[in-house]
C-alpha cells in the first residue's frame, strides 16, 4: 500500500482516539455546564488531579492499579462535590463571567497544591493497560496503533456508553435534563435541583479524572498537563457548549484535526489550527454545531 | 455622597474633581509621582516602571470588560503585538521611542480590531473563549515568523535615547512609563464622560436595547476592542524598552489572565479599579518574593515553596475576591473613605 495513505491512516487512528478522550473529557465539560451554567475552565486541572491521585495511590501508597482507580476517582468526585457545595452554591445568581473566573482561580490552586504535594517534575503513571500494540488489517497492509491509544479509545466508548444509558433511562439522569431543560419547571415538579447540582459537579470531576488517568498512562503527567484543558475547551465550544453528541463529535474532529495538522503541517502547528477552525466555525455557527441558540428576550 | 458639596449644573455633576479637597489630594499624588523615582533604590524603580506598563494594559482592558462588557483572554497577546512593532521599528527601522511606542499601539489597534470581529456574532462567555484563539495564533506568529519577531530566541533592542542621552535604569525608564500611564489614565477617565463612552457602557448593559437606541454594535464593538488593543500595543512598547529583551514566552495566556484577574480585583467598571488592581497584583508576587527572602534563614524550603505558592495566591486573590468583595478594591476604597467623610455618622 502507499506510504503516504498508510500513514494518513495510522495518524488517523491516532488523533481519533486523543479525540475519544477529548469528548470524555468534553463530555465532563458539558453535564456541569448544562446542569449550572458554569464554564468550568478548570477542565484540564480535573485531569490532572485526577491522573495525581492516581499516581499517589498507585506509585507512592502501593495500592493494586484497580484499588487506586476507583479511590482516584471517589477522591476526584469528593473535590468536585465539595467545591460545587461551598463555592459554586453560594455563587449562584453571580454573573457568568464572575463564575468562569473563579474556575480560572481554582484552577490556578489546583495547581499550586499538586506542586507542593508532588513538585512540577513530569512522572509517569504505573502502567495498568495491556502493551500488547493493535493492528488494524488493511488488505495487503497494516495500520498500526499504540496499545494505550486502542485500549483509552475502547474504555471510553465503554463509558461513553454508560454514560448515554444513564442519562436516557435513570431518574438522576432524567432529573439532570429536566434542570438543563429548564430550572424553574425542574424545581416545581419536585426535583432536587441543588442536588442536581452536586451530582453534575461529581460526575464531571469524575469524568474528566478518569479521562486524565488515561491521558496520564499515556503521555505521563505533570503540573503542567492541564493545559490540556485548553483543547477540551476547544472541542466543547465547537460541539456546542451543552451538547453531549457535540462533546462526542467535536472530540473526534478535534482530535483528528490536530493529527492531521501535526502530520501535514508540523506539530508545533496543530493547537494553532483548531483554533483558527473553531473561529472560523463560530462565524459561520455562533452556538456551535450543536449547541442550543440563545433566545434573548428584552 | 459628601456632604455640603450640592451640584447645580451639570457641567459641575460632570466634573472630575467635584471639590478643592479632591484637587488638593491630586496635586499631592502627582508631587509623589514625580518625586518617587528620587528617593525610590532601583528595585522600587523598576517595580514602579512595571506598575506603570501594567496600569496601561489594565486600563485597556478595562475600556473592553469592564465598560463593553466584552471578555477578553487575548489581551497580552495584543501587548507582545505592540512589543514586537516597536521593537521591529526601532532596530530597522531605527526610529525614536517616542515614534515606536503609539506605533505599537497603532499596529496592536489593528490586530485588536481584525480579533474583535467575531464579537460581532459571537457574545458573553463564547466570546471569551474565542479571545483565547487570539492568543493562541498571535503566539504562534511570533514563533514563526523569524524575520520580523526572531522566532523563539526573540528579540533584543538598543535602550530608548533622548537628545543622545541612553535611557537605561529603570529610573530613567519611569520618565516614559509613568506620563503614558498618567495620560491613558486621564484619557480612559474622559473617554466616559463622551459618548463612545456612554455608547460603552450602553452596550455592557444591554446590548440589544443599546442597538434599538441607535448605537451601531458593530462600530462600537470594533472600537472598543481597537482601543482596548491601543492601550495594550502601548504599555508592550514600553515594556519592551524596560527590558530590552522579548521573547515569545513574554505574552501568554497565563499574562493575559493576570490582566482580567487585575481588573476583577480592583473591580470592574471604575478607572480607579484598574490602577488598583495593576498596583495589587504587580505587588503581592513581590512581596510573596520578600516574604520567602525573609524566612529562608529559619526554614530552608521557603524558596523552593515560593512558586507554588504564588500560584495558590493568584487563584486564591481571584477566587476570594469574586466571592467575599466582588466590586474589588474600588469598592473597598470609597467605604474606607466615606466612612471618613461621613464620621462621626455611619452608613
Amino acid at each position: 500500500m502507499n506510504p503516504a495513505i498508510l500513514d494518513f491512516i495510522e495518524f488517523s487512528l491516532a488523533g481519533l482516539c486523543v479525540g475519544a478522550l477529548y469528548a470524555l473529557t468534553g463530555i465532563g465539560f458539558v453535564v456541569v455546564y448544562k446542569a449550572t451554567r458554569i464554564i468550568n475552565f478548570a477542565i484540564g486541572e480535573f485531569m490532572m488531579i485526577g491522573a495525581y491521585f492516581f499516581f499517589g495511590l498507585a506509585a507512592q501508597a502501593e495500592l493494586p492499579n484497580w484499588a487506586a482507580i476507583i479511590l482516584a476517582l471517589i477522591a476526584a468526585g469528593t473535590v468536585g462535590g465539595f467545591l460545587e457545595r461551598f463555592i459554586f452554591r453560594r455563587l449562584i445568581g453571580e454573573s457568568a463571567i464572575s463564575v468562569f473566573m473563579v474556575t480560572i482561580g481554582l484552577a490556578s490552586i489546583m495547581v499550586g497544591l499538586v506542586e507542593i504535594a508532588w513538585t512540577a517534575d513530569p512522572r509517569s503513571l504505573p502502567t495498568f493497560l495491556p502493551d500488547q500494540p493493535f493492528f488494524v488489517p488493511l488488505g495487503s497492509a497494516e495500520a498500526f496503533l499504540a496499545s494505550k491509544n486502542g485500549w483509552s479509545f475502547i474504555i471510553v466508548a465503554a463509558i461513553m456508553a454508560a454514560f448515554i444509558t444513564v442519562f436516557r433511562f435513570w431518574r438522576g439522569g432524567i432529573a439532570l435534563r429536566a434542570t438543563a431543560a429548564d430550572q424553574q419547571a425542574a424545581y416545581s415538579v419536585g426535583i432536587n435541583v441543588p442536588g442536581v447540582f452536586s451530582f453534575a459537579w461529581i460526575l464531571g470531576a469524575t469524568t474528566a479524572a478518569a479521562a486524565g488517568i488515561l491521558v496520564g498512562s499515556i503521555s505521563g503527567i505533570s503540573s503542567a498537563m492541564g493545559a490540556i484543558g485548553l483543547s477540551v475547551i476547544v472541542v466543547v465550544i465547537l460541539g456546542g457548549l451543552d451538547s453531549l453528541a457535540g462533546a462526542l463529535v467535536g472530540g473526534l474532529l478535534i482530535g483528528w484535526l490536530e493529527a492531521m495538522a501535526s502530520l501535514y503541517i508540523g506539530g508545533e502547528y496543530k493547537q494553532v489550527a483548531t483554533f483558527v477552525i473553531l473561529l472560523l466555525v463560530l462565524v459561520v455557527k455562533p452556538y456551535g454545531l450543536f449547541g442550543t441558540h440563545d433566545i434573548e428576550r428584552l | 455622597m459628601r456632604i455640603g458639596s450640592a451640584r447645580q449644573t451639570y457641567a459641575a455633576d460632570e466634573a472630575i474633581f467635584k471639590t478643592n479637597v479632591q484637587r488638593l489630594w491630586f496635586a499631592a499624588l502627582a508631587v509623589a509621582l514625580v518625586l518617587l523615582p528620587f528617593v525610590a533604590s532601583d528595585y522600587w524603580q523598576l517595580l514602579a516602571c512595571l506598575i506603570a506598563v501594567n496600569v496601561i494594559a489594565a486600563m485597556g482592558l478595562m475600556i473592553l470588560t469592564g465598560f463593553t462588557g466584552l471578555v477578553s483572554l487575548g489581551h497580552a497577546a495584543f501587548m507582545g503585538v505592540g512589543a514586537y512593532t516597536a521593537a521591529y521599528l526601532s532596530n530597522h527601522v531605527a526610529l525614536p521611542f517616542w515614534l515606536t511606542i503609539p506605533a505599537g499601539g497603532f499596529v496592536a489597534a489593528a490586530v485588536g480590531a481584525i480579533f474583535g470581529i467575531p464579537s460581532l456574532r459571537v457574545k458573553g462567555l463564547y466570546l471569551a473563549l474565542t479571545t483565547i484563539a487570539a492568543s493562541f495564533i498571535l503566539q504562534s506568529i511570533f514563533f514563526n515568523w523569524p524575520a520580523v519577531t526572531g522566532g523563539a530566541r526573540g528579540l533584543s533592542i538598543e535602550p530608548a535615547s533622548i537628545f543622545g542621552h541612553a535611557l537605561v535604569t529603570p529610573g530613567a525608564i519611569y520618565w516614559i512609563a509613568m506620563p503614558i500611564a498618567a495620560l491613558s489614565v486621564w484619557w480612559a477617565r474622559n473617554l466616559l464622560r463622551t459618548r463612545v463612552g456612554r455608547a460603552f457602557i450602553a452596550i455592557r448593559d444591554r446590548d440589544i436595547s443599546a442597538e434599538l437606541l441607535g448605537i451601531d454594535l458593530l462600530r462600537y464593538k470594533l472600537m472598543s476592542f481597537a482601543l482596548a488593543s491601543f492601550y495594550a500595543g502601548m504599555a508592550g512598547a514600553v515594556w519592551v524598552y524596560l527590558f530590552r529583551v522579548i521573547t515569545p514566552e513574554s505574552f501568554r495566556l497565563l499574562e493575559s489572565i493576570f490582566f482580567v484577574a487585575a481588573i476583577i480585583v480592583g473591580g470592574l467598571g471604575s478607572v480607579r479599579g484598574a490602577i488598583f488592581g495593576a498596583i495589587f497584583m504587580t505587588l503581592v508576587p513581590e512581596f510573596l518574593k520578600i516574604g520567602a527572602s525573609d524566612l529562608a534563614p529559619y526554614w530552608p524550603d521557603a524558596v523552593k515553596l515560593l512558586s507554588p505558592v504564588r500560584t495558590i495566591v493568584f487563584g486564591a486573590l481571584i477566587v476570594g475576591f469574586l466571592m467575599f468583595e466582588p466590586l474589588g478594591l474600588n469598592e473597598i476604597w470609597q467605604r474606607t473613605r466615606r466612612r471618613f467623610a461621613l464620621w462621626p455618622f455611619r452608613t
